[in-house]
C-alpha cells in the first residue's frame, strides 16, 4: 500500500512535469490546429541545447533554458510561416503534406542531434541533481521536485497569459473565430504566428525540465509523441487547464504501471490511453 | 489507348518483369545484387502499398513499421511453432495485417486525419512493447532464424527471397493499379478531396477508407513477412523500427500519389540511392537525406517527382486525352 | 415503392426536428411538409437554422429529436450517401468541388456511386446534364480552374448525377451578379419542371419570390412564417427578423 501511495505521489509531480511538455502542443496542436507532430523533436532539441550550455559553460540548467527560449520563439515564428505559406494557405491535399512535413522535420532534427552529439544518453549536473529527501522508506529526488515546481509555474503562467493578458484572449479568440477577429481589424495569421512562437519558446523550459528529470537521448522525441499528444487529447483541444489534469492523470498511470508491472511496458502507457481516449472520447475527457 | 491496351502493355510489362528476375536469379552467381535487390523491391511494395491509404484517400499513415513488424512477426511465430513454408508465412501475414487494419480504421477513421495519423504511432509502439514482452518469440533480445532448404529452381536462399519479394512488389502494384482504376479509386479521390461532399455524392466514405486501410495493411504486412528469412534474426527494435515508415511515407511522396507509378519510382530512386550511400556513408546521413528530401518535395513539388514530369497529372490518366 | 397512395404522399416529411449544439438550440421543434414536385423556398437571418435544417434532411448532422422521413421511409438515422443513393442531393453554401478532378469526373462521382450503371452510359448522362447547365465545353477542365459562376453551376450539376427526387440548394446564387443569378434561377426552375422537387436556400428575395411555390421562414431555430411568397414576405414577423426592429 505505501508502494502504491509512493506511486501516486511521484505520478502527480510526473504528471505536472508532462504538463508542462505537453501545454505549448495544447497551443499549436489544440487551439491552432497545426498538425505538430514535430512538438517532441523540438523539445529534445531543447533539451539538447540546455545540455551544451551546461556542459561548456557550466551554466544550470534551468538558466540555460531560459536563455535558449527566445531563439525557440524564433523557431516557432519561423516553422510556422513556412507551414502556413507551403500548406494552410493552399486547401485540398494539403493537410497531408502538412502532416508528413512535421514528420519530415522531427526525423531530421533526430538524425542532426545524433550526427552531433550521438547516441548516448547525455545528462546535466547542478545541485539539486543526485540528491533526495527522505520520509522513513520513502524517498523523493530533488530534482523531481524541482521540475514539478517550474513545471506547475509554467503551466499555470501560460494559462494566466492566455485567459488575462490582450493577445492571450486574441489567440484563443482565433482559435474560435478566426474571420470575427479579420472583421475586428486584427490580422489572424500573424497572432497565430505569434501563439505559434510561444507554444515553441516554453519548449525552452520544458527541454530544461526533460533533462533535468533523467538522462536524454536523441530517439527520445518518439516516446514524448505519445505522452504529449496523449494529454492534449486527453484534455480536450486546447484547453490549458484540462492540460494539467489530463497529465496528472497521465503521470500516474504511468507511475502505478512502473510500480506494478515494471518498466518494459511503461512506454505503452501513453499509447495505450491515447488510443483509448481516441475511440472512446474523442472530445477529450473534460470536453463536452 | 484505351484502357483495354493499358492493360495489356502493363501486363505484359509484368510478365517481362518476372521472366527477367527469375532468370538473373538462375545466371548471376553473386549473391550481393540479390540482397541489395530485395531491399529496393520490398521499398516498392511498401511505398506502393502506402499510397493506397496515404495517397488515393489522404490518410498519413505513421504506422508502416507496426503493420511491418506484425508481419514480420507473424512469419516468425508462424514458423517457429510449426515451421510453415514462406508462403503460407506471407499469406498469414496479409491476413493479421489486413485484420490489424480494420481494427484502427474502425477506432480512428471516423476522425480527423492527424488523429489517424497518431494512432497509428500509438498502435506500432504498443505492439512492439508486446512482442518485446513475449518469451516465445525472443522478446526483446530477439530470435535467431535457421533457413529451410532452399526450394529448387532457385540455388541460393537469398535468390529465392528475392524472387518472392519480386512477387510481393507485383502484387502490391497491380492492387494499387487496380484500385486506381475502379470506382473505389474515384471514391477514395472524392473523399480526399472532400470528404462530406463526398458522402453527399454517395460515396460510402467509411466503408472505402476501411477497404484501403485493410488492403494497404495486407499488403505491408505480406512484404514484412520474408524479412526475418532475410536477415535470419528478427529483434523488435529493427522489425518495427521507424524508419520504415518514414520511408514508405517519403518514398511514396516523394514519387507522387496521384499515380501507382509514383510510388514505384520514388522507391527505385531513394532506394537505390540509400543502397549507395549505405555502401559509402553511414546510415544515419541516409535517412537524414530522406528526411531532407522529403520536407523539399513536400514544400515545393507537392505533387511529387510525377508532378514535375508531367504537370498537371491526373489520378485517372486513362480515359479522355 | 410507387403505389398510387405513395404518389399523394409527401416526399418529405420533417416532424418535431430539434438540434442543439451544446447549450445553443439551433433548431427547435420544426415541423414540415414538402410536396412531390414542390418549388420550396427556406428563408431566414444568417444564423436562423436554415443551413443545420438541411444539414438534417441531407444528413451532415444528425438531430436530437424528430424525424425526417423522405418517400415514407424514415431517413434520420441514416449517413449522407445512404441518403443521396435514395434520392437526395444538394449543393453547399460554399462550393466543395472535388479539387483534384476535372468537371466531367466530378460528376462521375455521383453516377458511380449514387446512380450507378455501366461506365460508357455514365460519361453520356454526365455530359447531357453538362450540357443542361451550360458546362459542356468545361467537362475536360480542372475543376480549380472554374469561376465563381461555374463552380456554383458545376455543384447543380453533380448533385443532378445523383439523379435526385429531392435537390437542396444551399445559397447558389451567393456572390454572383444578377444576370448570373438570373441564369442559376432558371436552371433551377427548368429543374423543377421535371419532377424534382427543389428546396432553395436564398438571401436574393426576388429570386426566391420568382422561384417558390411555397416559402418557410426561419427565425432563431423557429418557423415564423409558412406559406405563399406574398403572404410570407408581407408577414410582420419576417420583415422584423430581416429588417431588425
Amino acid at each position: 500500500m505505501d508502494l502504491l501511495l509512493g506511486a501516486v505521489v511521484l505520478g502527480v509531480l510526473l504528471g505536472c512535469f508532462y504538463a508542462a511538455v505537453s501545454v505549448g502542443l495544447s497551443v499549436s496542436f489544440g487551439l491552432l490546429d497545426v498538425p505538430h507532430v514535430a512538438h517532441p523533436a523540438f523539445l529534445v532539441l531543447a533539451s539538447y541545447g540546455v545540455f551544451q550550455l551546461n556542459e561548456s559553460y557550466d551554466i544550470d540548467p534551468l538558466l540555460a533554458g531560459l536563455i535558449i527560449t527566445p531563439l525557440f520563439f524564433v523557431f516557432g515564428l519561423l516553422a510556422y510561416r513556412v507551414y502556413h505559406e507551403t500548406f494552410e494557405r493552399r486547401g485540398s491535399d494539403a493537410a497531408v503534406r502538412g502532416i508528413a512535413f512535421f514528420f519530415g522535420i522531427a526525423f531530421i532534427i533526430e538524425v542532426l542531434i545524433i550526427l552531433q552529439f550521438g547516441v548516448d544518453q547525455r545528462s546535466v549536473s547542478a545541485t539539486y541533481i543526485g540528491k533526495a529527501w527522505r520520509f522513513g522508506e520513502f524517498r523523493i529526488p530533488i530534482r523531481q521536485l524541482v521540475a514539478f515546481a517550474v513545471a506547475l509555474a509554467l503551466t499555470v503562467l501560460l494559462a494566466v497569459y492566455l485567459s488575462k493578458t490582450f493577445m492571450g484572449r486574441a489567440i484563443r479568440a482565433v482559435a474560435q473565430d478566426e474571420e470575427a477577429l479579420r472583421l475586428m481589424g486584427a490580422n489572424p495569421v500573424r497572432i497565430k504566428q505569434f501563439a505559434f512562437g510561444i507554444a515553441t519558446a516554453v519548449l525552452g523550459i520544458a527541454g530544461a525540465l526533460l533533462i533535468i528529470v533523467a538522462p536524454v537521448e536523441p530517439t527520445l522525441d518518439r516516446a514524448y509523441i505519445g505522452r504529449t499528444f496523449c494529454v492534449v487529447v486527453m484534455a480536450g483541444l486546447g484547453s490549458i487547464s484540462g492540460t494539467l489534469i489530463a497529465a496528472i492523470i497521465l503521470g500516474v498511470a504511468e507511475s502505478i504501471v512502473l510500480t506494478l508491472f515494471g518498466a518494459s511496458w511503461a512506454p505503452a502507457i501513453s499509447f495505450a490511453m491515447l488510443l483509448g481516449v481516441l475511440a472512446v472520447r474523442p472530445q477529450g475527457l473534460l470536453g463536452r | 489507348m484505351n484502357k483495354r491496351s493499358h492493360s495489356i502493355a502493363f501486363w505484359a510489362a509484368v510478365a517481362v518483369f518476372l521472366v527477367a528476375v527469375l532468370t538473373m536469379t538462375q545466371i548471376v552467381r553473386n549473391e550481393y545484387p540479390f540482397f541489395a535487390g530485395y531491399v529496393i523491391l520490398q521499398f516498392i511494395a511498401l511505398a506502393v502499398a502506402w499510397s493506397i491509404l496515404g495517397g488515393y484517400a489522404g490518410y498519413v499513415n505513421f504506422g508502416t513499421n507496426a503493420f511491418f513488424g506484425v508481419g514480420v512477426y507473424t512469419a516468425v511465430a508462424l514458423f517457429k511453432a510449426t515451421g510453415a513454408p514462406l508462403v503460407v508465412q506471407i499469406a498469414a501475414a496479409a491476413v493479421v495485417g489486413m485484420t490489424l487494419g480494420f481494427g484502427v480504421g474502425l477506432l480512428t477513421l471516423r476522425m480527423r486525419g492527424i488523429f489517424f495519423s497518431i494512432a497509428t504511432i500509438a498502435l506500432a509502439i504498443i505492439i512492439e512493447t508486446f512482442v518485446m514482452n513475449w518469451r516465445f518469440v525472443g522478446g526483446a533480445a530477439g530470435i535467431q532464424i535457421q533457413r529451410p532448404p532452399v526450394m529448387a529452381p532457385f540455388d541460393s536462399y537469398v535468390k529465392m527471397l528475392f524472387f518472392v519479394q519480386a512477387m510481393l512488389a507485383v502484387i502490391a502494384v497491380a492492387t494499387a493499379r487496380y484500385i486506381q482504376n475502379s470506382r473505389i479509386g474515384r471514391g477514395l479521390q472524392a473523399l480526399r478531396d472532400d470528404e462530406l461532399a463526398a458522402e453527399c455524392t454517395g460515396v460510402p466514405t467509411l466503408k472505402l477508407k476501411l477497404i484501403a486501410c485493410m488492403i494497404s495493411g495486407a499488403l505491408i504486412s505480406a512484404a514484412g513477412a520474408p524479412a526475418a528469412m532475410y536477415l535470419q534474426y528478427a529483434d523488435p527494435s529493427s522489425a518495427f523500427n521507424l524508419s520504415y515508415s518514414v520511408s514508405a511515407l517519403a518514398m511514396a511522396l516523394i514519387g507522387g500519389t496521384a499515380h501507382w507509378i509514383g510510388p514505384v519510382l520514388g522507391a527505385i530512386l531513394l532506394g537505390s540511392t540509400q543502397q549507395l550511400l549505405a555502401v559509402t556513408i553511414s546510415s544515419e546521413v541516409n535517412v537524414l537525406v530522406l528526411g531532407i528530401m522529403l520536407v523539399l518535395f513536400v514544400v515545393g513539388a507537392p505533387k511529387g517527382i510525377i508532378g514535375l514530369l508531367r504537370p498537371r497529372y491526373r489520378l485517372r490518366a486513362g480515359g479522355k486525352q | 415503392m410507387t403505389t398510387l397512395a405513395a404518389a399523394d404522399a409527401p416526399l418529405l416529411q420533417v416532424g418535431t426536428l430539434t438540434k442543439t449544439f451544446g447549450g445553443f438550440t439551433a433548431l427547435d421543434n420544426i415541423s414540415v411538409e414538402i410536396r412531390k414536385g414542390e418549388r420550396f423556398g427556406l428563408i431566414g437571418p444568417n444564423g436562423s437554422g436554415k443551413t443545420t435544417l438541411i444539414n438534417c434532411i441531407s444528413g451532415a448532422l444528425k438531430p436530437q429529436v424528430g424525424s425526417v422521413v423522405f418517400c415514407g421511409e424514415n431517413i434520420t438515422q441514416l449517413p449522407p450517401h445512404l441518403r443521396a443513393r435514395r434520392g437526395i442531393a444538394r449543393s453547399f453554401q460554399i462550393p466543395r468541388p472535388f479539387r483534384s478532378m476535372t468537371v466531367l469526373e466530378n460528376l462521375m462521382v455521383g453516377l458511380d456511386f449514387a446512380a450507378a450503371g455501366s461506365a460508357a452510359a455514365e460519361e453520356e448522362i454526365a455530359m447531357s446534364i453538362l450540357t443542361r447547365m451550360g458546362l459542356a465545353a468545361k467537362a475536360a477542365a480542372p475543376s480549380d480552374t472554374l469561376s465563381q459562376v461555374e463552380l456554383r453551376k458545376m455543384e447543380l450539376a453533380r448533385a443532378m448525377a445523383v439523379r435526385p427526387k429531392l435537390l437542396i440548394s444551399d445559397e447558389a446564387m451567393a456572390g454572383l451578379s444578377s444576370s448570373e443569378v438570373d441564369e442559376v434561377l432558371d436552371l433551377l426552375i427548368s429543374l423543377g419542371e421535371e419532377d424534382i422537387t427543389i428546396i432553395m436556400i436564398e438571401h436574393i428575395m426576388q429570386a426566391v419570390m420568382r422561384f417558390s411555390e411555397r416559402v418557410m421562414c426561419l427565425d432563431a431555430g423557429k418557423i415564423i412564417a409558412l406559406g405563399a411568397p406574398s403572404e410570407v414576405m408581407a408577414n410582420k414577423r419576417v420583415q422584423e427578423a430581416y429588417l431588425g426592429t
